[in-house]
């Protein structure tokens, strides 16, 4: 089967070695072309990453999310009409031209009690339908996305800061440094990430009155919560990579020849090494806003981490358990988005790994 | 070899105290919590209050509660759950085992079939229309979150779907113990097996992929390529070995996080009355005593797996001893 030719493409081929789908733009390299337009290796990744057309499609897909979700006022105030976060179990709407209450006698299976209205697909009139109190649940879902890409986002940034930080300072200082923050990496590890952010979690559950950390009060609904939990308990799994490139740089002549010159710690941190291990965080930040968003998600569906008055995409997967039967698509539609969002954001984190170091073999583990 | 398991086995001990005085900290120690308040869970009368205070030594030095604490949970286990009329939390965290170990154990053993098969057919189909379609399923198997694939496997099985011969056979949701009716406890499983296995086989799928393919350009391959062996031999004892070992360290480490309750949210969606859904009870009543529990004997089963994962790596691969 592998033929002594296949071999050698094997070899030479652009894309050997990655996890997902080769990019179809970086085939066999150019010859005799003359030399690439641009030598800068930041310029000729944003290239090789550009050509991907997968991992571009995918970044559309994440970005028009975004939009959508970001235009959430609008949909709310201008298209349907609605205060999704208003109940409205006495309301009526109108299908198909004639009015109905948002709230039916006698719906679903077996034809008792009130089942919500399901969805009309009309953009103006309850286009996905009404969950239990009767709310839009389009509206809602939009709004709800604002929450989970902001708190997804949040703590991702958050996190691989705290972790770079981390890791450039144990890894440049060595020894007792080095050891310590590891050690405690090791044990934060340790914990499952579900259990460790329940715990927290509940326990900010129980004080519903909010925080006071010295000069300032954070309500305890507020999505501050989340993010700070969710982002620190992802940050050994950041910390890791971005140590390991730390070490491997660290010790190159490049360092050393910056030292001979005189360079004091920070120059050397942020100058010489900071710009080298830039590339490791950059390929894992796609990947890890996909697991913040599923974290987050998962959370709020538990009741730990979005608290109402806020939405999230995970609170609407639970508010739509009681109506799973029924009303399917109060479940469906905010489990899609969620699908959506993180697949474009691994398609896009695949694409951006192939485009930094198309032989890489960082691998991002657990 | 002998000196690099007496140190990772210290370390253990190391991990798991720091683990339990973490947990401590973050129950009774957060500032402005009242941690008698909050163990008592919703709605405490004062006796009820003044009892836990007495109990458990709070007001007294945070060695001695620390010390109180951890003798109910692990010496004389009965701390008690005061939300839940008093029921002893360690014995129920036991009594729930053998259902997360069924549900974790028969997922355990379709994903890694499943990943293996995955991972070979997509690396032997390089190059072929299917590679990026397997690898395109995966990915979405990665990307679906858990629990709603579960919501919606339900609503398919339980209601839309369940008249037709598809889901017909398919009980109600609930866990039923093995010695109780085998048969009942195979079928109320298949579907959670299958729901918890996607997500392990889109990832490890993946991974195993990238791994055969970078083992590929080896030396050693393409040696036992020259010397005539068959392409099945190469893929299955050269290639598949290597590529086993970053598959085997994962699994190891994901194994033990999901018996240690990371499937949680599998349970509370079949209704698999486990280790996870103990927890999640308790997070609904605010049972802080079992969530307590659940969560350290959770962390120290992971810590003890992670333990004997390194020593087993260590042992296969005498590159990595000296730790």
């Amino acid at each position: 089967m592998a033929t002594l030719l296949e071999q050698v493409e094997v070899d030479t081929e652009l894309g050997g070695g990655g996890g997902g789908p080769p990019p179809p733009g970086a085939g066999p390299p150019a010859r005799g072309g003359g030399p690439p337009p641009a030598c800068n290796p930041w310029a000729l990744a944003a290239r090789r990453l550009w050509r991907n057309r997968i991992a571009m499609a995918a970044l559309l897909l994440f970005l028009v999310i975004v939009v959508m979700c970001l235009a959430a006022p609008l949909y709310a105030d201008h298209v349907a009409h609605v205060n999704p976060f208003v109940p409205n179990l006495n309301g009526h709407t109108v299908v198909n031209g004639k009015v109905v209450p948002v709230m039916q006698r006698g719906g679903g299976i077996l034809k008792l009690g009130e089942t919500p209205i399901g969805p009309t697909w009309d953009p103006s009139h309850y286009f996905l339908g009404a969950d239990s109190t009767g709310r839009d649940v389009a509206a809602l879902l939009l709004y709800a996305g604002q929450s989970s890409l902001l708190i997804g986002i949040g703590s991702a940034v958050l996190c691989s800061l705290a972790a770079t930080v981390i890791a450039l300072i144990a890894g440049f200082f060595g020894g007792v440094t080095d050891s310590v923050a590891s050690r405690i990496m090791d044990v934060i590890w340790a914990f499952p990430v579900i259990l460790l952010a329940i715990c927290i979690g509940t326990e900010l559950l129980t004080h519903s009155n909010g925080f006071q950390f010295g000069p300032l009060h954070v309500d305890a609904s507020s999505l501050w919560l989340p993010t700070l939990i969710i982002g620190f308990i992802y940050i050994p799994y950041v910390y890791r990579p971005v140590r390991g490139q730390v070490l491997s740089v660290v010790n190159k002549e490049f360092v050393e020849a910056a030292t001979a010159q005189g360079a004091g710690n920070t120059r050397l941190i942020f100058s010489e090494i900071l710009p080298n291990v830039v590339s490791t965080v950059i390929v894992l930040l796609p990947l890890i806003v996909a697991t913040t968003i599923l974290t987050e998600s998962a959370l709020s569906f538990l009741g730990v981490g979005v608290q109402p008055p806020n939405v999230s995409w995970g609170t609407l997967i639970n508010d739509g358990t009681d109506l799973v039967y029924t009303r399917p698509w109060v479940t469906i539609a905010p489990g899609l988005m969620i699908l959506l969002t993180v697949l474009s954001l691994n398609v896009l984190g695949d694409g951006v790994r192939d485009a930094l170091d198309p032989r890489a073999k960082l691998r991002v583990e657990g | 070899m002998l000196t690099f398991i007496i140190r990772r086995m210290l370390w253990t001990v190391l991990v798991m105290f720091v683990i339990t005085v973490l947990v401590f900290i973050i129950f009774f120690k957060t500032p402005g919590v009242d941690p008698a308040r909050a163990l008592a869970g919703r709605s405490p009368n004062p006796q009820t209050l003044a009892e836990i205070r007495a109990q458990l030594g709070l007001g007294r030095p945070f060695p001695i509660e620390y010390g109180i604490m951890m003798k109910k949970i692990f010496i004389s286990r009965d701390l008690v759950s005061y939300s839940n009329q008093g029921v002893r939390v360690v014995q129920e965290v036991f009594a729930a085992t053998p259902a997360t170990l069924s549900l974790v154990f028969g997922a355990t053993v379709l994903w890694v079939v499943l990943a293996i098969a995955v991972g070979i057919a997509a690396a032997l189909l390089r190059g072929t229309v299917f590679d990026p379609l397997i690898m395109v399923v995966a990915l979405i198997g990665v990307s679906a979150p858990v629990f709603w694939v579960g919501q919606i496997v339900n609503m398919l099985s339980q209601s839309a779907l369940h008249d037709t011969f598809l889901f017909s056979w398919v009980p109600p949701l609930g866990y039923t113990p093995f010695l109780q009716s085998p048969e009942l406890w195979f079928k109320g499983l298949v579907l959670p097996w299958i729901t918890l296995s996607i997500l392990y086989i889109g990832f490890y799928g993946r991974v195993l992929r990238a791994n055969l393919l970078e083992v590929q350009n080896e030396d050693y391959v393409r040696t036992a390529r020259a010397k005539g062996i068959s392409e099945r031999r190469v893929w299955l004892r050269h290639t598949l070995r290597t590529s086993m070992i970053t598959f085997v360290s994962l699994f190891g480490l994901d194994f033990a996080v999901l018996v240690a309750g990371g499937a949680l949210l599998t349970e509370v969606v079949f209704g698999i009355h486990g280790v996870g859904y103990l927890t999640w009870q308790a997070l609904q009543n605010l049972d802080l005593p079992t969530i307590m529990a659940t969560t350290i004997y959770g962390a120290f089963f992971i810590v003890l797996i992670n333990a004997l994962v390194d020593v087993a790596y260590a042992w296969l691969d005498p590159r990595i001893r000296p730790t």
